[in-house]
């Protein structure tokens, strides 16, 4: 079976994006909950890729990035675990990292690594539309997915970013950092609308979503992702998060 | 890596450095304030107003001083100080601070955020948002917090609320993560003021701009006083402002040697230095393509300085360009040298510079020897040195109650 493209699994809607940090806590348990968040049903997972100074992150991804870094995570194991979840799963992945670590692997190299082991798509939240061509060249160049992101402080610069989107359209639901949050307004719907106007690549919410009710906020979106809280499960039951980590993510599916 | 054309002439590149490297939330923000500076620098009104503020206020122009009993001392080339440790607030920081506030102020900006290493740069924030009327928050690792305990409590004394960042490594590169944390949590009334010439376009290029007055003052001042040109500028390099600034207008003369004092701290052998031109490679990290200090992976390295202020893993673009295309010079300076000089120049001089400056001063010591007594120095003396008495006591053995 060969893994299909991240448009097309959520294109039909009621998507469900997880994201966990590769060797969080170690290299096998890491393998272990990507795979668990496929099999309870998320259409994509995202692998982040910790980073020293992760300054778009609330605490608790931090915490995660030091576990990872303490565990003794590289760029070169993380592309052996992503080895060992392809073996497991096909559920699509994509990477979520600073532009940093794959600027000094080498954009092609890590293009290419991306290629071979079946990651469809990236996300570089530190690279916004002005420094992107080489980049988005490259990943057109290997057929992976430069996901955008868009956020409610995008007003007119949507039309531009929209236009090289792939994969779908990270719609950043909150002002501040990643981490979990109480009360997430509805003024992602407006974006949402906006980005209709140009395109019909499906976009998916994040920032700040950890419960069901939150899902189903953002009904008009294709799919929610969840960031925080899964790394949340993980920080409190590092070593027999499987159970809980299936539970939680059926039940967001299943809002 | 050849340097095309096109590389080359985009805007906020120097070579192939620098850039806009940071989340898509802040960009609208980073662009309002690349405009409102492409703006005002233009502006006769907004210059006539920070000249005022230059002139009335932060005590400008600073003195060129011809730094006698030194040049005798040490036998070779005449030394001159420019004296930015005699600005109010005392340092260079203020130039750039009372630039960046009042074009904040223009903009209808009420809050100020700031990072700090030594704390000069959010003791001016702090200043100039008192005087604007302005709200201040100031991000200083918790380490620097320690070692600058002093400028804390002026930073609170003019009414900044100060936070001490603990996460990382808890110095000034951790700093400048928390205040862009706090920008995308309040951006709309919120102006970033950046101390060194680091960080996405315009800051680098902003940041310069403010503090070329030191190189414009000092350049005249030698044509003034000398009747020629200095033959070489030392400034102190952590981001690179104060350096960028006394740079500036002798860039483009071609026989001013321009060179950079990084801080080596134990040693550039050692994990504990500061280097980067040095140690460091390419990299992309706090919005700018640069050189850093960092693993094969990519991770940022934890660096080490005495100097809180040059205390960072990175280096402004155009520093990182002045150094490949060779125009500049960067050498290091360790710890001992630049507390060598610190005493030095208190007891030959009477003057106590900030240890940033010192390790400026540490490398003149070095190269004045090596010149003519009819070819001259200039050494940036871009603080004072009060806030550093009480460590360096402790660092040579000394216990004083503060």
């Amino acid at each position: 079976m060969t893994v299909k493209r991240i448009e097309d699994v959520l294109k039909s809607g009621k998507g469900f994006i997880g994201f966990t940090v590769a060797g969080d806590p170690d290299f096998n348990k890491s393998v272990d909950y990507i795979v668990t968040l496929a099999e309870a049903g998320a259409d994509v997972v995202e692998i982040g890729i910790a980073f020293s100074d992760p300054s778009a992150d609330g605490p608790t991804i931090m915490q995660a990035d030091l576990r990872a870094a303490q565990s003794g995570s590289t760029t070169e194991k993380i592309f052996s675990l992503v080895e060992a979840v392809r073996q497991r799963t096909q559920v699509p992945l994509a990477f979520l990292t600073y532009t940093n670590p794959v600027y000094k692997y080498g954009y092609e190299a890590f293009l290419t690594k991306m290629q071979a082991l079946d990651v469809q798509g990236i996300i570089m939240p530190d690279m916004p539309l002005e420094e992107q061509s080489e980049f988005v060249t490259l990943a057109e160049k290997y057929d992976r997915s430069f996901i955008q992101l868009v956020t409610l402080k995008s007003g007119e610069r949507i039309s531009d970013i929209v236009k090289r989107a792939s994969g779908f359209i990270y719609v950043v639901s909150s002002l501040g950092i990643t981490g979990a949050r109480h009360k997430i307004t509805t003024a992602a719907s407006e974006v949402i609308r906006q980005i209709r106007r140009y395109t019909d690549i499906p976009t998916a919410v994040g920032f700040g979503i950890s419960q069901p009710e939150q899902v189903a906020q953002f009904h008009d979106s294709e799919a929610v992702i969840v960031g925080s809280a899964i790394v949340k499960i993980i920080e409190q039951h590092p070593y027999d998060a499987e159970q809980p980590l299936f539970d939680f993510v059926k039940r967001m599916k299943n809002t | 890596m050849a340097n095309n054309l096109s590389i080359h002439n985009k805007r906020g590149y120097y070579g192939q450095y620098g850039g806009q490297f940071i989340p898509e939330l802040l960009m609208p923000a980073v662009e309002a304030v690349a405009d409102a500076f492409n703006h005002y620098k233009n502006d006769p009104q907004f210059k006539a107003e920070l000249q005022d503020l230059f002139d009335n206020y932060a005590n400008r122009p600073s003195l060129l001083y011809h730094a006698k009993r030194m040049s005798d001392d040490l036998g070779g080339a005449q030394i001159y100080f420019k004296r930015e440790d005699l600005n109010h607030t005392g340092a260079h920081k203020i130039n750039n601070v009372l630039g960046q506030a009042l074009i904040a102020k223009k903009m209808g900006k009420t809050r100020l955020i700031a990072e700090t290493g030594a704390g000069q740069h959010g003791v001016a924030t702090a200043t100039a948002a008192a005087l604007f009327g302005m709200d201040a928050e100031i991000f200083m690792g918790k380490e620097d917090t320690d070692r600058q305990a002093l400028n804390v409590y002026r930073m609170k004394l003019l009414g900044a609320k100060v936070h001490a960042v603990e996460t990382g490594t808890q110095v000034l590169k951790d700093a400048v993560n928390a205040t862009f944390q706090d920008w995308t949590k309040r951006i709309d009334d919120t102006f970033y003021v950046l101390g060194s010439a680091v960080g996405p376009y315009p800051f680098p290029e902003m940041v310069k701009y403010f503090q070329s007055v030191i190189s414009e003052e000092a350049r005249q001042q030698f044509l003034d006083q000398t009747g020629k040109l200095p033959d070489a500028v030392i400034a102190a390099v952590g981001g690179g402002s104060n350096a960028i600034g006394a740079f500036a207008k002798f860039i483009d003369d071609p026989d001013v040697t321009l060179i950079g004092v990084e801080a080596a701290g134990k040693g550039i052998h050692t994990r504990e230095t500061a280097a980067t031109i040095a140690n460091g490679s390419d990299g992309i990290f706090h919005g700018m393509k640069s050189k850093f200090l960092q693993s094969n992976d990519g991770q940022i390295d934890a660096v080490y300085s005495i100097s809180a202020g040059l205390d960072y893993p990175g280096i402004g673009p155009e520093h990182a360009y002045l150094a490949d295309s060779q125009r500049a010079q960067y050498v290091p300076i360790t710890d001992d040298e630049a507390v060598t000089a610190f005493e030095y120049i208190a007891r030959t001089e009477g003057i106590i510079a900030a240890i940033e400056s010192t390790h400026a001063v540490a490398y003149a010591m070095k190269l004045a020897p090596t010149m003519r007594p009819d070819q001259q120095i200039m050494v940036n003396l871009s603080g004072r040195g009060d806030k550093d008495v009480a460590a360096i006591a402790r660092y040579k053995g000394v216990n004083i109650d503060e």
